[in-house]
């Protein structure tokens, strides 16, 4: 009787086999971890050990000239890396309060709840079409028309730097416009998710002492969801820095320096879509070099957003 | 005390709802900025998905559907088709599916089931997947070139649908990771420990109890990377480049091959209308791929289940 009891609560008997197989499945799950920090690691090292050759040849130099020359092989980025800042920053002024703005009328009770997931779901679906879709609907419908209102902006304002040149085709402007439509799905989305973790007393009670749906909005729930929506719009940043076929098809991928949006130039992306299949030689390493500045740029911007929404997130 | 509270009025304002009022006028002006700034955002959607379909669909014919391309310069009906973009297009995913799948569920096993917080290995791959998810596109394809492309090490072959589909994996990794995570995370401490509890062995619980209850979500992931890779272009241009036949043996893989997004940008660019027009078709195809791909996972996370 009491062997019996015994009996059914004594463990299971493991065989080693049985051991062998618990453990391997634990070894496979580790090494595919493994593989993807190998994959990490080696995807710096050897973006920058290939670019080597080309930073030790034109150092900082490469930063400040624009001169692109493969016969010659004389290489500077200026012209393309201002091309991606100048873009991605206008793109982004354009876009927070699009997307924030939609956000807010998703979240906050003004639509009906039917209307706003419809929204929602076509706000989703404008972040999956595909960026060459986006490029060739750029080149053939929305570049040509509105290419007057470039040219009327050019013939009131062409005193200023920005507008000094006439639209006569693709240029930074469209670009400009393509990345606020790519980049518009990501603030919308993160800022809405950020706006509906707010916790709903916080808004009851804003409500409560009489404040109206915008006060309290702009005093007590976008503060509080700060952290998200400036995450948000960083990482927003870092992918339209990346953007690479929508704006190589619309930016016109030319290396001489303008200061105007309506003549055409290049960001890092589109010049290293542009040359890297015919190039051979130190052009290579150049590109590699752009390529290393690139990810650079876009790791920074990563990693500050990922550390802002850990310092700015919610306190209470 | 009694003649202080006959003394002291506090002046309220009323509770009626004064529609004039400064402040009910801005509130309404704030609410139709926000409503003027929805529809900007979703003229670009509406006016895409009509060009694309209204051009594309206008242009699609069985043997668009088919045919392999022509040597541009001719008309329209002697353009050829878009076949071999679309059945390479298929296979580059799938090869990509092939690396990215083992890796990404194996490493969101890895993180939500062996490791803890404190773990330094852990919190790098988790720092590590959401670097990787905002790497440009551009930068896997120029990885992939360097390592594969140039070198030759796959049988001494450069451009080929292998190498796009290991670019492509890298972009597809990060997505299925977190999804793979999440999903994981979110199943009850408790059904880990009746599982244990029984006597069940780690694996077992993982794979019999855990994994089933978060399928929802990793098939999601899973579907989600599909569409974005579908539709990727940066890193294919210079690793799968292009190539105008249909593949005839499994041995093309070592080869460069065609893809629907990089027919596209290639056609875009030509200076010839019967390209143009293909374009458009391959762009009508490539999008109501990847939005029915995108309709299917959300209707899988939509749908309840039971544990």
């Amino acid at each position: 009787m009491n062997q019996a009891k015994k009996e059914q609560f004594s463990l299971r008997f493991r065989s080693s086999l049985e051991k062998w197989i618990d453990s391997s499945f634990k070894n496979f799950s580790l090494s595919m971890a493994i593989i993807l920090a190998l994959l990490l690691i080696s995807i710096f090292v050897v973006v920058y050990l290939e670019s080597r050759e080309s930073i030790d040849r034109y150092g900082f130099n490469f930063l400040i000239t624009s001169e692109w020359d493969p016969v010659n092989s004389k290489y500077g980025a200026f012209t393309a890396i201002y091309g991606t800042l100048i873009t991605s920053i206008i793109a982004l002024l354009a876009a927070i309060p699009l997307g924030v703005g939609t956000a807010i009328l998703l979240t906050e009770n003004i639509l009906p709840k039917q209307f706003s997931e419809v929204i929602g779901l076509m706000i989703e679906l404008l972040a999956a079409i595909p960026s060459v879709i986006l490029g060739l609907w750029a080149v053939f419908i929305m570049e040509p028309f509105l290419r007057p209102v470039f040219n009327y902006i050019h013939n009131q304002f062409g005193w200023i730097p920005f507008f000094s040149s006439e639209a006569v085709g693709p240029s930074i402007a469209p670009a400009i416009i393509i990345l606020v439509v790519m980049i518009l799905p990501i603030i919308t989305s993160i800022s809405r998710d950020s706006l509906e973790q707010v916790p709903k007393k916080l808004r009851e009670a804003a409500y409560g002492i009489g404040a109206s749906r915008w006060s309290s909005l702009f005093n007590v729930i976008l503060p509080a969801s700060i952290s998200g929506i400036a995450g948000g719009v960083l990482l927003a940043l870092g992918r339209a820095m990346g953007e690479t076929m929508a704006v190589t098809m619309i930016i016109g991928n030319s290396n001489n320096f303008s200061w105007s949006i309506f003549a055409p130039g290049y960001t890092i992306s589109a010049l290293l879509a542009n040359q890297f299949g015919e190039a051979d030689g130190s052009q290579v390493s150049s590109l590699m070099y752009a390529a290393f500045i690139l990810m650079l740029m876009t790791l920074i911007i990563n990693i500050f957003a990922q550390w802002l929404v850990r310092k700015l997130s919610l306190k209470y | 005390m009694k003649e202080i509270n006959n003394k002291t009025f506090v002046k309220t304002q009323s509770l009626r709802y004064r529609a004039y009022s400064y402040r009910s006028i801005t509130n309404k002006l704030l609410t139709y900025c926000s409503i003027i700034f929805t529809l900007i955002s979703l003229v670009p959607l509406v006016l895409v998905l009509l060009y694309v379909l209204v051009k594309g669909s206008s242009a699609i014919s069985l043997d668009i559907l088919f045919l392999e391309p022509q040597p541009p310069g001719g008309d329209f009906s002697s353009a050829g088709g878009i076949g071999n973009a679309i059945v390479g297009t298929v296979i580059v995913t799938s090869i990509a599916c092939l690396f990215s799948i083992p890796i990404g569920v194996g490493t969101g096993i890895y993180l939500a089931e062996y490791s803890n917080n404190l773990n330094v290995f852990s919190r790098f791959i988790r720092f590590g997947t959401n670097v990787l998810a905002g790497v440009p596109s551009i930068i896997a394809g120029v990885f992939i070139y360097a390592i594969i492309v140039v070198t030759k090490v796959l049988f001494g072959s450069t451009f080929s649908a292998l190498a796009g589909a290991m670019a492509l994996s890298i972009l597809m990794l990060p997505i299925i990771i977190k999804t793979t995570d999440e999903g994981l995370k979110l199943v009850p401490d408790d059904l880990r420990r009746g599982a244990l509890g029984i006597g069940a062995s780690k694996k077992t619980t993982i794979l019999e109890i855990t994994l089933p209850a978060a399928r929802k979500n990793i098939l999601t992931g899973i579907l989600l990377s599909i569409a974005r890779a579908s539709g990727e272009t940066a890193p294919l241009i210079f690793t799968a480049l292009f190539s105008y036949y249909h593949i005839s043996s499994i041995n093309d893989i070592f080869f460069e091959i065609s893809s629907l997004s990089v027919l596209i940008y290639n056609f875009a660019l030509e200076p010839y209308a019967a390209q143009n027009q293909l374009a458009w078709a391959a762009s009508c195809v490539l999008l109501i791929m990847i939005l029915f791909i995108n309709i299917i996972a959300k209707m899988i996370s939509r749908t309840t289940y039971k544990l």
